[in-house]
């Protein structure tokens, strides 16, 4: 499995700065950079750093965080040029010298400061038909989904994402491509492809087809390396790629071959 | 690109892929001690096993090559929409005539 | 601990500007580059071919320019890059349809040794 950015454990050792070292935060605002200076300190986060600037220096920055232990995926920002959660990302393993560059998570629009619009994400999600579609009619009776059952498998692969964005923000066609949909739209769509109880499919990979779809993926696997839940969304769209493929050849077969009746 | 382009690239590539591995190592076998015309020739004329063989590569080349193009063009450049497809088709059928000519040139010298 | 005035500090951003380049991305671009390479490259190759319609004399005398240093360095990039480009591409085709789970670092290091090696392997016969 390809794991995400190896993030030092509580127990492994960091390069701590010797004590009273202080730390130069750089902050993209205002289409320039801000500098600030924050006291190094054991175990410091990047999100510690942000809030301590945010409250003690200057409470116009603005930025995102909640649950701040690495389950929202509110606080996802670039970190030194790569899309991190700043709660999970200790300062010790990813200060460059004595400095921080914090941007906003790249691909978005920016409300203020570190903060994003994380409104197109969302649309491209629903673009992806990434939403279970039950069909006109209920079925007769409770679909039986064997957990070891391949489909289920696939399913579980990514049913984790809790759209932080990071896959997004690390994503370069998205950054060539403005509306291609993105690693995050893809991986939810073939969770739903496998989903057996879904009467959607041939819409849902009609969406995910074309110029914005998951042909335009390059497995640059940006997104699979930088996802915090360590899901791979290359291999999520590699699926959507086959089952794309398959179904446009039985169109084309369909159409150019059939048999007279 | 459209499932049935991607199908098209992915399939010529692996004709490719073969085509590729074939003509790598007759190049590296014929380059040994310097290449001649006559030698390339000497090789191709009158070779019909050839002639398909490089009809066959050169068609899949003209397939694969502009779709692979069209992607570069889409992404790094702002050119986009039904004239970029059309010049793309362009270049498949320049390549196409331009590759057939010399393999039936190399037929028949 | 101060707040500095906002400067014009050049931002660095996404992942070609990250602090390792990935080995994803570099596969990518050495992928796409090859390839550009190549395509611009056929039609010459083809025209080259095409000479010899006028006889063995006029494509001999075509390979006759190509007897330089210069185009021997030309000539050692499109067989590398040829190499690079089938081999990159293989990969490709074993991730989105073999769904290979690979330590990227390492077949990419792999892939870029062996279009090197088909390359050297070039230079080492010819005259």
């Amino acid at each position: 499995m390809n794991a995400p950015f190896p993030a030092p454990s509580p127990t492994e050792s960091t390069v701590d700065a010797a004590p009273g070292a202080m730390l130069t935060v750089r902050i993209r605002r205002d289409g320039g950079f801000q500098a600030f200076t924050v006291a190094r300190r054991p175990a410091q986060t990047v999100l510690d750093v942000v809030t301590e600037i945010q409250r003690e220096q200057d409470p116009t920055l603005a930025y995102r965080f909640a649950c701040r232990v690495g389950m929202c995926g509110s606080c996802a920002m670039m970190v030194n040029g790569r899309p991190r959660w700043t709660c999970r990302t200790r300062v010790a393993a990813v200060a460059e010298g004595d400095g921080l560059t914090l941007e906003p998570l790249r691909n978005l629009p920016v409300v203020k400061d570190l903060a994003v619009d994380m409104e197109p994400f969302f649309a491209k999600w629903t673009a992806a038909h990434g939403a279970f579609e039950p069909g006109a009619v209920p079925a007769d009776d409770f679909a039986v989904v064997a957990p070891e059952s391949p489909e289920r498998r696939a399913v579980d692969a990514g049913i984790e994402c809790i759209n932080c964005g990071v896959c997004y923000a690390a994503c370069d066609v998205v950054a060539w491509n403005p509306d291609y949909l993105g690693p995050a739209a893809l991986n939810r769509a073939w969770t739903l492809v496998n989903d057996v109880r879904d009467r959607g499919q041939d819409a849902r990979l009609a969406a995910v087809s074309g110029d914005a779809g998951c042909q335009s993926c390059h497995t640059h696997m940006s997104c699979t390396e930088h996802c915090p839940k360590a899901l791979a969304p290359t291999f999520a769209i590699a699926g959507l790629k086959r089952a794309t493929a398959r179904a446009a050849l039985r169109r084309f077969g369909a159409r150019h071959f059939r048999r007279p009746a | 690109m459209s499932p049935l382009l991607y199908v098209a690239q992915r399939g010529t590539a692996v004709i490719l892929a073969v085509a590729v591995a074939v003509h790598l190592g007759t190049i590296l076998y014929a380059v040994r001690g310097g290449l001649t015309a006559g030698e390339i020739l000497g090789r191709t004329q009158g070779n019909l096993a050839f002639l398909v063989f490089y009809g066959i590569f050169v068609i899949a080349a003209a397939i694969h090559a502009p779709i692979g193009l069209r992607s570069i063009l889409r992404e790094w450049t702002r050119w986009r929409g039904r004239s970029l497809d059309g010049a793309m088709l362009g270049v498949a059928v320049i390549l196409a005539i331009l590759g057939l000519r010399a393999a039936l040139a190399v037929y028949v010298a | 601990m101060t707040a500095g005035a906002p400067s014009t500090i050049v931002p660095r951003r996404g992942a070609l500007h990250a602090a390792r380049p990935r080995a994803g991305l570099a596969a990518a671009l050495l992928h796409r580059l090859s390839g550009l390479a190549l395509a611009l490259f056929l039609p010459m190759h083809f025209i080259a071919l095409g000479t010899a319609l006028q006889g063995a004399d006029r494509l001999e005398s075509f390979l006759g320019l190509t007897h330089n240093g210069f185009v021997r360095t030309a000539e050692w990039g499109l067989v590398s890059a040829l190499a690079l480009h089938l081999v990159l591409g293989l990969r490709v085709l074993a991730i989105e349809w073999f769904a290979t789970h690979e330590r990227t670092a390492l077949v990419v290091s792999a892939c870029v040794a062996a279009g090197l090696a088909v390359g050297l392997l070039f230079l080492l016969g010819g005259s």
